[in-house]
């Protein structure tokens, strides 16, 4: 069968390359497993069984993929852009927090407004947090990687401090969090027995918007405009400053949607180590998925898979969760280095080059915008 | 506030902020080095955590703090030739490539210090020793790779701006064809800088296991990394811009250290922010006068 030149290269982005990349992560992974003295066949079993064959575990890999689909949107809007927004990890966090504000503090609202309500503060507190990297890149050309890293860690003092004996805190808890938010504001569960709540149609729902925002609206070619060249934005009359303010702040608000509907679906208040690093786990799923926000679908499910099987994995072999960090990372390196898979594999056909993702006229660590 | 400078001995201040400097100061020099060539270099946080545990390691092995100094400096050059090949080789996004190795550090030290060093019967390995500078008087002790850190900075100003090789390194950072035309090997020039980053990273990682604690912790070094990329930014890619700006970040964390044990009534998370919080600052502040070298973050491709 002869397929054309292009439709080959597109099937080898879209589908050969990730499933290539995945399983080049799992043979280092299993390589890292043998040297810290464990089975890798038992170790990846019990990853396989904590993932789907488990009592209930489909359901909480959905649980888990959930937030992974807000956040893989949020990063990959963000590099539509040429924007790397490593804050994805603090937005969640800042949904969160107001996610439990509008939970707690607006009683007596009944749930089909305070749902909604309390999830668009959660939208609010992560576009409030992102904005402010997008505007001191846009005013002052701060490069976003360095910024947003620094936004997290000022988010989880912040967090500390709200719910460790601070204002959030529940006095009558002796853990450190929040009290839990009005019954009227938790998300409806999909299936009895299950943690799997409505928030999974929210996260399937948001893939299409997020898609029209990008490829059929004047703020999506904006987006697309800028990612591509800043200085074609520029010729063709886009403010460039304002475009990337506004896409940080999309991409934040996504994310902060991932935070207050994991406040609203899932723990109803929040604990002190409330994300275990979602937020850094989603640049990975929005690498592998090439920002597509379609691809985000699959991509977040196979992280909600990991995510949920290595805590059982863990339990099982004590082989160490971190494992998928290892997994994460080769999976990343190979999806942007084309050319390393097919020398790898002696895959015929000359790649066009890696897939560039940061602009090269903001790659340095300054910019001009 | 006399009551509250009564607290804050001053020689013990910038005694504290000196050594604190330390980490900031190596991985901001491998920054600059790196940045010079024109390869962007972020991930100096995943270095510093390799080798913060490959040097803890060693001298577990060991029972010899020297040899965890060495493996350390040579675990960092194999983690930053990582960087090289993918980002030199493969011509990866260099933040891309940065990002992989920052989270395949994460995973490679979180699965071995599960498995070899939590719940086990280690006792530490102890530090490195501390020296008192005998030409000061009444001078503290301070910890050898801190006054290693400080020999290095004029040795890494005198490389860059007065040898053959630090002009080839800024002629590839800054026009690389140009570079090229001129018979220099850009491919050889940036890959020895990028691997020299990561040896003095790898030095700025054993600071946090072997000089800090004797001991490894997940995730100890807490966004050094990144805050050293703040200070290169900061102190204009050169080495002593990068160590004064070093030690600002480093005393805002000393700072919040000693108001806490003073008994400043702040929650001591508003005082954790400090550091962070300047570096946000200083980095918006700093980039309208500071210019990075021309062809930084510009993979290379010959003849092209």
């Amino acid at each position: 069968m002869k397929l054309d030149r292009a439709l080959r290269r597109r099937l080898f982005e879209a589908v050969v390359l990730p499933v290539l990349s995945v399983a080049c992560g799992f043979v280092v992974a299993g390589v890292a497993v043998l040297l810290t003295g464990n089975d890798p066949i038992a170790a990846f079993t019990a990853l396989f069984q904590g993932a789907f064959t488990n009592d209930r575990a489909f359901g909480e890999t959905l649980v888990a993929t959930i937030p992974y689909i807000f956040l893989g949107l949020a990063v990959a809007l963000g590099f539509r852009a040429g924007l790397f927004n490593i804050g994805a990890e603090g937005q969640f966090y800042l949904g969160a927090i107001f996610g439990v504000l509008a939970g707690n503090h607006l009683q007596g609202l009944p749930g089909i407004l305070h749902i909604p309500v309390a999830l668009a503060f959660g939208m609010l507190g992560g576009f409030l947090w992102a904005a402010i990297p997008g505007l001191l890149k846009a005013r002052f050309g701060a490069h976003e990687v360095i910024t947003t890293i620094m936004l997290n860690y000022v988010a989880f003092q912040l967090t500390d401090f709200l719910i460790n004996q601070g204002p959030m805190s529940d006095r009558h808890s002796t853990a450190p969090r929040t009290p839990f938010i009005d019954a009227g504001a938790q998300l409806p569960i999909l299936f009895a027995g299950s943690r799997l709540h409505a928030g999974l149609i929210l996260a399937l729902l948001a893939v299409p918007v997020v898609w029209f925002l990008i490829e059929r609206t004047t703020i999506g070619f904006r987006i697309r405009t800028v990612g591509f060249s800043q200085g074609a934005a520029r010729a063709a009359g886009i403010s460039v400053a304002w475009t990337l303010v506004v896409t940080m702040g999309i991409s934040g608000a996504l994310a902060g949607l991932a935070g207050s509907d994991e406040i609203l679906g899932v723990s109803h208040y929040m604990p002190s180590s409330f994300s275990v690093g979602y937020g850094f786990d989603s640049i990975a799923v929005a690498l592998l998925a090439r920002s597509n926000p379609w691809a985000i679908l699959p991509s977040a499910f196979l992280f909600g898979a990991m995510r949920n099987g290595a805590a059982f994995m863990q339990l099982e072999t004590q082989v160490s969760a971190d494992l998928i960090s290892i997994v994460q990372a080769i999976v990343i390196m190979f999806v942007a280095a084309p050319a390393m898979v097919r020398w790898i594999f002696r895959l015929r056909e000359v790649p066009a080059g890696g897939i560039q993702i940061t602009q090269r006229e903001t790659a340095g660590v300054t910019s001009e915008t | 506030m006399s009551d509250l400078l009564s607290h804050l001995d001053v020689a013990g201040f910038i005694v504290a902020t000196l050594v604190a400097a330390t980490p900031l100061t190596l991985a901001a020099m491998g920054g600059v080095m790196s940045e010079r060539s024109g390869v962007v270099n972020i991930a100096l946080e995943g270095i510093m955590l390799t080798s913060a545990f490959a040097g803890y390691a060693a001298a577990v092995a060991t029972h010899n703090l020297w040899l965890g100094v060495l493996i350390a400096i040579i675990a960092g050059m194999l983690i930053a030739g990582l960087h090289a090949l993918l980002s030199i080789q493969f011509l990866v996004d260099q933040i891309v490539s940065g990002t992989v190795i920052n989270i395949l550090a994460i995973g490679i030290t979180g699965s071995f210090y599960r498995t070899y060093i939590q719940n086990s019967e280690l006792a530490g390995t102890g530090v490195l020793p501390a020296l008192r500078l005998s030409f000061l008087p009444n001078s503290p002790f301070i910890g050898v790779i801190t006054l290693a850190a400080l020999a290095l900075i004029p040795v890494v100003h005198f490389v860059l701006f007065n040898t053959v090789f630090g002009l080839r390194t800024r002629a590839c950072g800054e026009h690389p064809l140009a570079a090229e035309t001129a018979g220099i090997n850009v491919y050889l020039v940036r890959y020895s800088n990028v691997i020299l980053s990561g040896a003095l990273a790898g030095l700025g990682g054993a600071y946090f296991t072997l000089q800090q604690i004797g001991n490894f912790l997940p995730n100890m070094t807490g966004g050094r990394g990144f805050i050293a990329l703040a200070a290169m930014i900061f102190g204009r890619w050169s080495p002593v811009g990068a160590f004064l700006a070093s030690l600002l970040f480093a005393g805002a964390d000393a700072l919040s250290g000693r108001l806490q044990i003073s008994g400043v009534t702040l929650p001591y998370q508003i005082l954790g922010m400090l550091p962070y919080v300047l570096t946000i600052v200083v980095v918006a502040g700093a980039v309208g006068r500071a210019v990075a070298p021309a062809a930084d973050g510009k993979p290379y491709k010959k003849g092209g």
